[in-house]
């Protein structure tokens, strides 16, 4: 289906209905509107002036209702009151009064009624456009740049939201306020009436022959700005590439020369925009000044009565709004329609993939167990080589199948044309004779899966990630109740009404049934096997241990911590390994903890509570000044600053050496330096409060057995420990909230798992204790059987913008194990795993020919291998060069022909 | 121990002993100090070396792996340097190294290592000294044990 070409039809096709109702409503507003004109010149000369009320006991009737219907005749309805001049001074000023209101009323319902209109037309165009983008045929992604795309729907198509509402209304509304204007003026004196309208034509003519060319730098204005976004985009993207080669001053220029063009369109079309103002402004002005002079000529010979006068101007003063909106309106439409046109051209691709092969589907699919069929298959690449030369091959639905080859001998392009990556110049891939770019995507998408070393994330967990592959289609029927329930419903027929499909984001998407799983319970169960055999789970689970826990999602985890922490210390005791991990005890010095960990005794919660708003706080620093503590970690801090100097002084800041300097950085050296010589020969009371929080700081960070200066003497300990527990004794209720006491008996959340398990430190001295302290955690996990909940917590992970948090490894893993938690019928495996060694690749492709087949479930398998090494699992072996099949057989049989498979294995 | 008195130890150590004392304070405060329990591996075979080891006290074996089985190649004793092969030449380890009584070490990164290496040209021969002294003792025990086998073989 193309793109509507013409705003106007699109916005037509879309909303005819509404603007119809609109335009009705917007004709019943013209009544009221047009008494309202002629009430002033009834009021002046009827009750002002006297014109009826010659006499003074003279009465007019009001409210008199006696139409005059065709073919009827004048039908008596109501005879009115009969009021004296005061009495239809009021009335006649009421009447006004109220036309004002009514006025005011339809212009509020109209421009209420326009903007949701709008806004209804906006959010069904970019739902449009992104469709379309979900349909764009593979090659047209080699073409667009994502942030232009994104520019184009969030910026570019936004003013035709505002549009909508006024497509047709405003021409309609206006013109009939201008017409009436100009009609009223008319009939008020001709001549009058004439110059305004030749003022109208002058305007109407030049205006926007003059804005054609707002209309051309507006269009520039878009393109440039579209590129510009595109630019940065691809800085974004290519930042390590532009470090990697110093092109940074060259992306400057280019930026700096762009930024110069868009300045010169932009201020080109702000001169032009004021002209034209000025211009329309002027011609505008021009009118009453010939009204005053004609009109007042015309009055003073006696040819035109004053109230007529007065009318013409007060109509007049309704003509240039209307009109000026009006031309405003036109230069909104074409501008708009640039805009549009712009926007179509870059959305209206051909070939779509069809609407139905991607429609919604809620049921199982059925298994496919006809044979994949490539017949003819001509892949070429975008300078027209052909990559894969007319290729013919048929797989059976539980054959394993290796492909060899050099790279770009054809292997991984027949893999991409099944995973329909890309698409076939010529030739077809069917099963059961239907070809698979035609088939449904709830078919291949299921049925069918496809990995290659091309790992797209999301921003979301690692959870999210993972089952994305299994969120075909809203499964669940979510209830709402109450308020939300009505939310929901609202929401539901807003989205119907803007073409918006109606799938509830808040449903269960995750088909459990795909992975072999029956429901959330039992999912991590399942897919542990599939995790085991690309090797993430360690990594997932070494993740789990260095994230904080969300209690609310593992409520688990805090009622078995005692039990947890009480397995640790026996296996610890079993294993002499006692003095590895150093616990907090609440009075006694934790030795292998820095001494503000030491006085804290507990951690402070994120986000809430920084240690520079901590050691700001009056209570704080009273507890530090009463205990005398601040004296003393003063001076500690001193002897740090100070044998830091020395030590590090001459280095150069580029030094390995300074990794060890855990407390300053290599550039806070000299400024020690200077602060040590100023401070001289002071006391700690003469020192400033910035200085000695500077050097106070230094000791906070300190570990005696790390740093060994020998400064912790056991009084000192002492006094921390009793420093922390007046801390704690009167503890205000604002820092309360804000710090978790440790406490051996509860999980903390602003602690990491593994932190919370130990509840301790690990010694510094000890040679690989925290690897084996991670194995012993995980022994004690398995144990308890909390494996699935500490992976679960793994699973938690934000893995951030394009999964850039994981390494290049985990992602692939991670691919891999996305494609194979769908119980497919075709398994297709591009060289999922470059980045990982060839002894890992191998043990990944064994463990997982080995798992795939289990419990009577064979899907097909077609590997696409870097090496011959493994070849050996499968069924059958092709080997493809330049672009051609020339070996295909089973193992031994192409291994015995001494052609291409040979070389490839010495 | 504390800093200063790592100082002294390092000073007995052959490989330090023309390194000004300063320069060996800050030595000392950059590298790590661990202990070894009896039977603990320091390294393993075939791990990445990404550090070299200063033995401040204790005793270990040097084990090769062979077709599964651990051969016994040396002993470390006290104020010697082991893991140095590894970051010198960018392999991995070349053999386990396994304490036989209570260990204590001083960990050497391989940068903090390369680096004292340009900085004090003496430790750099120092180096090479120890390793021509190891070469010598395997290429003797290498002469014996073809000695061995062909006297095995007539």
């Amino acid at each position: 289906m193309r793109m509507e070409k013409g705003l106007a039809r699109y916005i037509w096709r879309n909303t005819s209905r509404q603007q119809l109702w609109i335009l009705a409503i917007v004709a019943l507003s013209m009544i009221p509107y047009f008494l309202s004109f002629d009430l002033p010149k009834q009021i002046v000369n009827g009750p002002i002036q006297g014109q009826g009320f010659e006499d003074v006991d003279a009465t007019r009737t009001f409210m008199e209702l006696s139409p005059t219907l065709p073919l009827i005749g004048e039908v008596h309805l109501f005879s009115g009151f009969e009021l004296d001049r005061l009495q239809t001074l009021l009335a006649l000023s009421f009447v006004f009064l109220g036309l004002v209101v009514l006025n005011g009323l339809f212009k509020f319902y109209i421009n209420t009624y326009k903007g949701r209109l709008g806004e209804r037309m906006l959010r069904r165009i970019r739902f449009d456009l992104i469709d379309r983008v979900l349909r764009f045929p593979p090659n047209q992604f080699k073409k667009v740049k994502s942030a232009e795309i994104a520019t184009m729907i969030k910026d570019e198509v936004e003013p035709l939201g505002g549009f909508t509402g006024d497509a047709f209304v405003q021409p309609a509304l206006l013109g009939g306020q201008a017409i009436t204007a100009l009609a009223f003026i008319i009939i008020q004196n001709f001549w009058l009436g004439m110059i305004a309208a030749g003022i109208v034509c002058v305007q109407a003519i030049i205006i926007p022959r003059m804005r054609r060319r707002l209309l051309e730098l507006g269009r520039q204005r878009q393109l440039t700005a579209r590129q510009l976004s595109g630019r940065v985009s691809e800085i974004v993207d290519g930042i390590h590439s532009i470090h990697a080669h110093d092109t940074s001053n060259l992306e400057r220029a280019d930026i700096a020369q762009r930024l110069g063009l868009i300045f010169n369109i932009r201020y080109d079309l702000y001169q032009w925009k004021f002209l034209v103002k000025f211009i329309n402004n002027f011609l505008a002005q021009v009118t009453p000044f010939l009204f005053y002079v004609i009109g007042g000529y015309l009055a003073l010979q006696g040819r035109l009565d004053i109230g007529q006068l007065v009318a013409v101007i007060a109509a007049y003063k309704d003509l240039p709004g209307p009109l000026k909106e009006l031309i405003d309106w036109d230069q909104a439409r074409q501008d708009v329609q640039v805009k549009y046109a712009q926007v179509v051209e870059q959305f209206d691709v051909e070939p779509l993939v069809p609407a139905t092969v991607q429609t919604v589907m809620r049921e199982p699919v059925e298994r496919l167990a006809a044979p994949l069929v490539a017949s003819h298959l001509l892949v070429t690449d975008d300078s027209g080589a052909p990559i894969l030369n007319r290729v013919s091959l048929e797989i059976q639905p539980n054959e394993t199948i290796a492909v060899l080859g050099q790279n770009g001998a054809g292997g991984e392009a027949i893999a991409e044309a099944f995973g329909r990556v890309v698409w076939p110049d010529s030739g077809k891939i069917t099963i059961g004779g239907q070809d698979i770019l035609e088939m449904p995507e709830s078919v291949t998408g299921r049925r069918i899966s496809f990995a290659s070393s091309d790992a797209h994330f999301f921003h979301g967990t690692l959870r999210d990630n993972l089952f994305y592959g299994l969120k075909h289609a809203p499964l669940t029927e979510t209830t709402y109740k109450g308020s939300e329930a009505r939310a929901f419903k609202r929401n539901l027929l807003e989205a119907q009404r803007s073409g918006n499909p109606s799938f509830d984001l808040n449903s269960d998407w995750i088909d459990y049934d795909a992975a072999g799983a029956t429901g959330p319970d039992d999912l991590l169960k399942v897919i542990r096997p599939v995790l085991d055999a690309v090797m993430i789970s360690q990594d997932i689970f070494d993740l789990a241990l260095r994230s904080k826990v969300d209690l609310a999602a593992h409520p688990a985890m805090s009622e078995v911590i005692v039990d947890v922490r009480a397995a640790l210390q026996r296996r610890l005791a079993e294993e002499d390994l006692e003095g590895t991990v150093v616990p907090f005890q609440p009075d006694s010095y934790n030795d292998q903890a820095t001494v503000g960990e030491n006085l804290l005794f507990g951690t402070m919660k994120q986000s809430m509570l920084t240690p520079a708003t901590l050691a700001a706080h009056p209570y704080f620093k009273q507890i530090m000044r009463e205990t005398g503590l601040s004296n003393e970690l003063y001076a500690m801090g001193l002897e740090i600053a100070e044998t830091a100097v020395e030590l590090f002084r001459d280095l150069p800041p580029d030094n390995p050496f300074f990794q060890q300097l855990t407390f300053m950085s290599a550039e806070d050296i000299p400024a020690y330096q200077e602060l040590l010589q100023s401070l001289k020969g002071t006391t700690a009371e003469d020192v400033s409060s910035k200085d000695r929080i500077n050097i106070i700081r230094l000791s906070f960070a300190y570990i005696e057995p790390r740093h060994r200066f020998g400064l912790l003497t056991p009084d000192l300990r002492d006094k921390i420990v009793k420093a922390r527990q007046s801390f704690y004794a009167d503890l205000p209720e604002d820092l309360a909230t804000m710090i978790e006491r440790h406490d051996p008996a509860k999980f903390s959340e602003s602690a990491s798992l593994i932190d919370n398990v130990l509840f301790g430190r690990i010694a510094y001295s000890e040679a690989d204790a925290s690897d084996r302290i991670k194995r012993i955690a995980r022994d004690i996990f398995a144990d308890m059987d909390l494996e699935h909940n500490v992976l679960s917590i793994g699973l938690d992970f934000d893995v951030g913008t394009q999964g850039r948090r994981l390494t290049n490894v985990q992602r692939q893993k991670l691919n891999l194990a996305r494609a194979l938690l769908k119980r497919s019928d075709y398994f297709i495996f591009n060289r999922p795993l470059p980045a990982l060694d060839q002894r890992a690749q191998d043990q990944i492709v064994t463990n997982v020919m080995r798992d795939l087949h289990r419990d009577g479930y064979r899907p097909a398998i077609i590997w696409v291998l870097p090496t011959a090494d493994v070849a050996q699992l499968f069924d059958r072996v092709l080997v493809f060069k330049g672009g051609n099949l020339v070996e295909n057989g089973c193992y031994d049989e192409v291994f015995d022909k001494n052609g291409m498979f040979k070389q490839l294995v010495s | 121990m504390l800093l200063k008195e790592e100082v002294e130890m390092l000073r007995r150590v052959p490989l330090f002993s023309k390194i000004a004392p300063a320069k060996l304070k800050l030595l000392a405060f950059a590298s790590e100090r661990l202990n070894c329990r009896e039977g603990q591996n320091l390294f393993r075979q075939g791990d990445p070396g990404d550090a070299a080891y200063v033995v401040l006290s204790g005793t270990a074996d040097v084990l090769v792996n062979s077709n599964g089985d651990e051969v016994k190649v040396a002993d470390v004793e006290q104020n010697s340097i082991v893991g140095e092969i590894a970051i010198l030449c960018d392999v991995s380890r070349t053999a386990t190294v396994r304490a036989t009584s209570r260990l204590e070490v001083l960990k050497i990164s391989k940068e903090n290592f390369l680096g004292l290496m340009n900085d004090f040209p003496d430790m750099a021969v120092e180096i090479m000294r120890v390793l021509a002294d190891r070469l010598n003792h395997t290429t003797s025990e290498l002469t014996a044990a073809r000695v061995r086998e062909q006297r095995a073989t007539t």
